[in-house]
């Protein structure tokens, strides 16, 4: 049977707003709620239909604390069986590129044959962890797909990209991420979860080498930007208000 | 040591490859040393012209292309390859999906940082490559210095001047890439029709919601989108209802666009279709509702049924264009 894992990640709902510390150094997001990334939706119910096709065993990754448990426990309430939760021994901030090497050390182990993962993470659109992985393990792998098939021993992607897309086969091992469109996540109903929260979760420990990987880049500043509109509304009769708008848009942009 | 940037073309260099270029260039001339780029298509000499005045010292190419039929397996080490042997500082490639998905393998292979998805790139007071990097659906925007090198950039659409100097051409240099060793199969490479504008690189977009009232609405937008040149951008919640297809989607879980001018039509503006189109120049606003969230966030609101003020609107500009002469 073939065994697929799902990287899934918690991120803060976007309707809440992260501070600044007071160094202006680094973003506080511990009060704010936390969902599962909406991209790892789409690759969770990917591996859930894959199952309800051909049978597979489906094991859910996370990588950080408290925090990545909830989102193993989404995935739970969703249709995976398996927990991993990854952790780092020391505590560091962690790029996309040190995230990678740890979820790596895990995934290798584990040796699925088929990883998917969300197309970015929206906390900070990162967008590289899964193709960081698919590179350190020789997994063949395609970004933004939105539409999948499962062979024997190969895998049929559509993978889009502006002004067009490519069909692709892939050979397993490989790792795709998710783009909107390719499903529509079955949301849980409340049985289902409030028996993901007793569901028990495996840790997989990363070596203290791998995981003191130091980051590549200093934060400079952190601002809140706040784009200058003017909110003017214009004449609410039509012909008015369109003229005024006319006039306006052909001094500012179309002279 | 030297900067690289990868050009993207599709089925041509688009603007974006263009800024790109730009901002890489006026890195290197910071950091004093050479721009090259690598060319991922067919026919390099095609591209000399567009690629004049730019600043780039060397345009490597490969000899039968990689695009269309490209193949990650080959193009990834390649790169990996060149950049070493150049000593490469930064690698700057434009934001599109796959510059990001090469720039994500790549930096993997060379074990180096990436930041996708920036809205600006300079040097810092020592010449560290610095960039502006949106997080959090654009809610707060941080400076990042790149100490480690080499590190990885990719640049968004529409958000670095284009500057062009003069008329010197690159030179060329020919490589072949070992056949690779076939993970991948390209069973088909499909391009829409050429002509119509790419939402993400348009420097006007005009997008409709819920308040559209149905798909068979769509023509008013689309001739509003006709005289302005302009893209056509849409809700999560039109894409939802089967009115359009995903590639229309601005916002957090569809596409991120900072064109010079917005025009939402029939949207209400909540959080999620904000993060798509925060960075824009100007903002207009139709909607029937005065207080529809939208209004807090443009520049000029017309409150009224966008099925009168569309077409109205279409007309007004019609009979400013200046005559063709
Ligand atoms: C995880 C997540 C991700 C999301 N990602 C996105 C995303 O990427 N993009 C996105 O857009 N949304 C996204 N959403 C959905 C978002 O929250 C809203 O549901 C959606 O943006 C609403 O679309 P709308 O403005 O078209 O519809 P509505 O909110 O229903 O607004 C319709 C507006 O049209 C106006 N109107 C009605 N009739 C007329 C008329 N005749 N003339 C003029 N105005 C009229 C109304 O006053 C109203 O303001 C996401 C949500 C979640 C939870
Ligand atoms: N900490 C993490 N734990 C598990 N999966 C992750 C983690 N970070 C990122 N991913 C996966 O990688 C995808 C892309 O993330 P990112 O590169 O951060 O945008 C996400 O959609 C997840 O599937």
């Amino acid at each position: 049977m073939i065994k697929i894992c799902v990287l899934v990640k918690s991120v803060p709902d976007t309707a809440s707003m992260p501070g600044i510390s007071e160094d202006g150094r680094s973003v506080v997001v511990e009060d704010l709620d936390y969902v599962l990334n909406p991209f790892d939706e789409y690759a969770i119910e990917a591996a859930v239909q894959l199952k309800e096709l051909h049978g597979a065993e489906l094991t859910a990754v996370s990588l950080g604390g408290e925090r990545a448990s909830q989102a193993l426990r989404s995935a739970f309430a969703m249709g995976i069986n398996n927990g991993v939760l990854v952790r780092a021994p020391v505590a560091t901030e962690m790029s996309g590129r040190g995230a990678a090497v740890c979820l790596a050390a895990a995934l290798r182990e584990m040796a699925p044959d088929l990883i998917l993962a969300g197309k970015q993470a929206v906390d900070d659109d990162g967008a590289q962890v899964a193709e960081r992985i698919a590179e350190h393990l020789g997994f063949a792998h395609a970004s933004a797909v939105n539409h999948l098939e499962v062979k024997e021993t190969s895998l049929t992607v559509k993978r889009v990209f502006e002004g067009g897309y490519m069909v692709l086969e892939l050979p397993l091992p490989a790792l795709v991420t998710t783009e909107k469109g390719i499903n529509e996540p079955r949301y849980p109903a409340l049985p289902q979860i409030l028996k993901a929260r007793r569901k028990p979760i495996d840790e997989f420990m990363v070596s203290e080498p791998v995981a003191s990987l130091a980051l590549g880049w200093e934060v400079e500043s952190l601002t809140v930007p706040c784009p200058e509109r003017r909110r003017q509304l214009l004449d609410d009769n039509v012909a008015a208000g369109t003229a005024q708008l006319a006039d306006l848009l052909r001094q500012e942009f179309l002279s | 040591m030297t900067v690289l940037v990868l050009l993207e073309p599709r089925c041509k260099l688009t603007d974006s490859n263009l800024t790109t270029v730009s901002a890489a260039a006026r890195l290197a001339r910071r950091l004093g040393v050479e721009l090259h780029a690598v060319w991922p298509g067919k026919k390099v000499e095609d591209q000399l012209a567009l690629l004049a005045g730019l600043g780039i010292r060397c345009l490597h190419s490969v000899e039968d292309g990689v695009l269309p039929q490209f193949s990650h397996e080959a193009w990834v080490p390649f790169l990996a390859d060149l950049a070493r042997f150049l000593e490469t500082r930064l690698i700057v490639a434009p934001s599109s999906a796959l510059g990001k998905a090469w720039c994500a393998a790549l930096a993997a292979r060379l074990g180096a940082e990436l930041v996708q998805d920036c809205t600006a790139l300079e040097a810092a007071g020592d010449g560290t490559p610095l960039v502006e990097k949106p997080l959090y659906a654009g809610k707060i925007v941080a400076a990042l210095r790149l100490v480690d090198s080499p590190a990885l950039v990719t640049l968004r659409p529409n958000t670095v001047p284009l500057e062009r100097t003069g008329e010197e051409t690159p030179d060329i240099q020919f490589h072949s890439i070992p056949a690779s060793n076939g993970l991948c199969i390209i069973q088909d490479v499909v391009w829409f029709a050429a002509g119509t504008v790419e939402l993400a690189e348009a420097r006007v977009v005009v997008a409709g919601g819920r308040g559209l009232g149905g798909p068979e609405n769509w023509p008013l937008l689309r001739d509003l989108c006709d005289v302005l040149g302009a893209a056509l951008g849409a809700s999560r919640a039109v894409v939802d209802a089967g009115w359009i297809d995903q590639a229309h989607q601005v916002g957090q879980t569809g596409k991120t666009v900072s064109p010079d001018l917005y025009i939402a039509c029939g949207i209400s503006g909540t959080i999620q279709h904000l993060a798509g189109m925060r960075r824009a120049g100007k903002v207009v606003a139709i909607n029937k509702d005065p207080a529809a969230e939208i209004f807090r966030h443009c520049d000029y609101g017309i409150v009224g049924d966008l099925h009168e003020v569309v077409p109205a609107l279409t007309r007004e500009l019609k009979a400013r264009r200046q005559p063709v002469a």
